[in-house]
């Protein structure tokens, strides 16, 4: 693997939940620009807590973490990882605070020291680039399941992440709504780890799909053999490129 | 959960400045509160009255406001008539009620609603967002307005999850009634309520700290000074300084 494009380097993380079994267990993740990856795994399996070990929203009990080629211990570290990766929560209640959906998706820009113009501006061509154009003042508690999971996203997307780490993005959302996340994940043209259950989201997005189960990613050997640049419905039959 | 069900309303009102609405209410609600004399507070009373009737609030949405004030003063009423020493006007039972505490009494029903009609009809209809923001504007203490910030936002969260457990409770079956089974559900849904709203508060932060929040809100609105700020000004002006005059000076 090329280190200079090493974004995510975590080695042996191990993190429990206090008076509760370890939820990963000396988890190691290498990930790099330019991927696609998918994750998938049982409930309970530690995908939710990892993304949130990275953000430093988490601190591991041990092992480290290297992001963007720096190590990241404490807050003060986190707060860059936090500019340049964008993380899409489970819930989109969590994620939308603000009382109107402009004012909720110029949060980031605003919090990155944008001027009030500037940021105004990022949430109105983000929203449009989500085809939202028209929601700016729509009350974000109000909004339907697929509009908030849509304004989340945008929250996420107008901080200009370098990297997404998405957690379950289409989970119970309608087939029009999912079409929408696929297609905007496929234009974005950005790095992205994906949870999810569906397979077949997974599949025809990402790259390469690891699996998680009992803290540990297991790596599928015959995926990891060679790089990765289609989508994998079948990744663990073997086979040839080129 | 209704908190902001007025900020819809457009009216003349609404369109003034937050941070001159604040100071507004503020300076009026000082002057009632230090008056006496009951014209003075009788005269308040019905500017408020006409103030909130240009606001556009139903009449319904007025009373449902001044009813918890209101029950507060009820009580006032059972006890200041006979706790208050002056001339004895009647006896009930054993009980004397003076003239003087019954006056205190009216005084302070009148103050209080002339204070909470002025509060519904300028602070009521603005955003919570917009009221903070104008807050911090006017230099209030930071940690003040974070604190009334997340206040309402939980409000708002605990009150959708009580609705979500009292959903879920009646869904099966559930009845209150005077027995144990009862208390401990509510109980258990109290309990509940607590971990969850604070579970979910965690979330919120953490969501609000991936986005780079550094205990700073910054504001997309603009306040600015208008001719209708200008106009509200100089009439509270004049209501404050006729008020005043009429309580500070002996008009024979």
């Amino acid at each position: 693997m090329d280190n200079n494009n090493l974004i995510i380097n975590l080695t042996d993380i191990s993190f429990s939940y206090p008076g509760e079994p370890e939820v990963l267990d000396k988890l190691n993740l290498q990930f790099s620009r330019n991927e696609k990856t998918g994750l998938m795994g049982p409930n309970g399996s530690g995908k939710t807590t990892l993304f949130h070990i990275i953000m430093g929203l988490l601190k591991p009990l041990s092992g480290s973490i290297e992001i963007f080629g720096k190590p990241a211990k404490e807050e003060k570290d986190f707060i860059d990882v936090r500019k340049r990766i964008g993380l899409l929560f489970q819930d989109a209640d969590d994620q939308l605070f603000s009382p109107t959906v402009l004012e909720d998706v110029a949060f980031g820009p605003l919090n990155l020291g944008k001027s009030k113009d500037e940021a105004i501006d990022i949430a109105r061509k983000t929203l449009e680039f989500l085809d939202l154009a028209g929601f700016e003042d729509r009350i974000t508690y109000k909004l339907s399941g697929g509009e908030k999971r849509l304004i989340s996203l945008a929250t996420v997307l107008a901080m200009e992440p370098e990297i997404l780490l998405l957690d379950e993005p289409t989970t119970g959302l309608d087939e029009k709504t999912k079409t929408k996340i696929k297609k905007t994940l496929r234009e974005l043209d950005l790095s992205y780890i994906l949870i999810s259950h569906e397979f077949d989201l997974l599949s025809e997005i990402t790259d390469s799909i690891y699996t998680m189960d009992k803290g540990k990613i297991l790596f599928d050997k015959e995926v990891h053999l060679h790089k990765h640049v289609h989508a994998h419905p079948h990744g663990s039959c073997s086979h040839e490129h080129e | 959960m209704a908190v902001e069900e007025l900020i819809s309303i457009d009216s003349l009102i609404n369109r003034i400045d937050p941070r001159v609405k604040i100071i507004e209410v503020f300076f009026f609600s000082i002057v009632v509160a230090v008056s006496n004399s009951l014209p003075v507070l009788l005269s308040a009373l019905i500017i408020s009255l006409g103030i909130i009737l240009t606001a556009g609030i139903p009449a319904r949405e007025i009373f449902r406001r001044l009813v918890p004030v209101n029950i507060m003063i009820i009580f006032l009423w059972f006890f200041l008539p006979f706790t208050t020493e002056g001339k004895p006007l009647f006896n009930i039972g054993t009980l004397a009620v003076t003239h003087e505490g019954l006056i205190y009494a009216f005084r302070i029903s009148i103050k209080s609603n002339a204070m909470m009609l002025m509060l519904i009809s300028l602070i009521a209809s603005t955003p919570i967002f917009t009221l903070g923001h104008a807050m911090l504007e006017l230099k209030m203490p930071k940690k003040l307005v974070h604190l009334f910030f997340f206040t309402y936002r939980y409000i708002h969260v605990m009150d959708k999850e009580y609705i979500r457990l009292i959903n879920a409770i009646k869904m099966r079956g559930f009845r209150p009634g005077t027995n144990l089974h009862t208390y401990r559900t509510f109980a258990y849904i109290v309990g509940m309520l607590l971990i969850k709203s604070f579970d979910r508060m965690q979330r919120v932060r953490n969501a609000m700290l991936c986005r780079g929040f550094k205990g700073n809100f910054y504001t997309i609105r603009n306040f600015s000074f208008k001719k209708i700020d200008a106009i509200s000004v100089a009439l509270m002006i004049v209501i404050i300084m006729l008020l005043g005059v009429m309580e500070w000076t002996t008009i024979t």
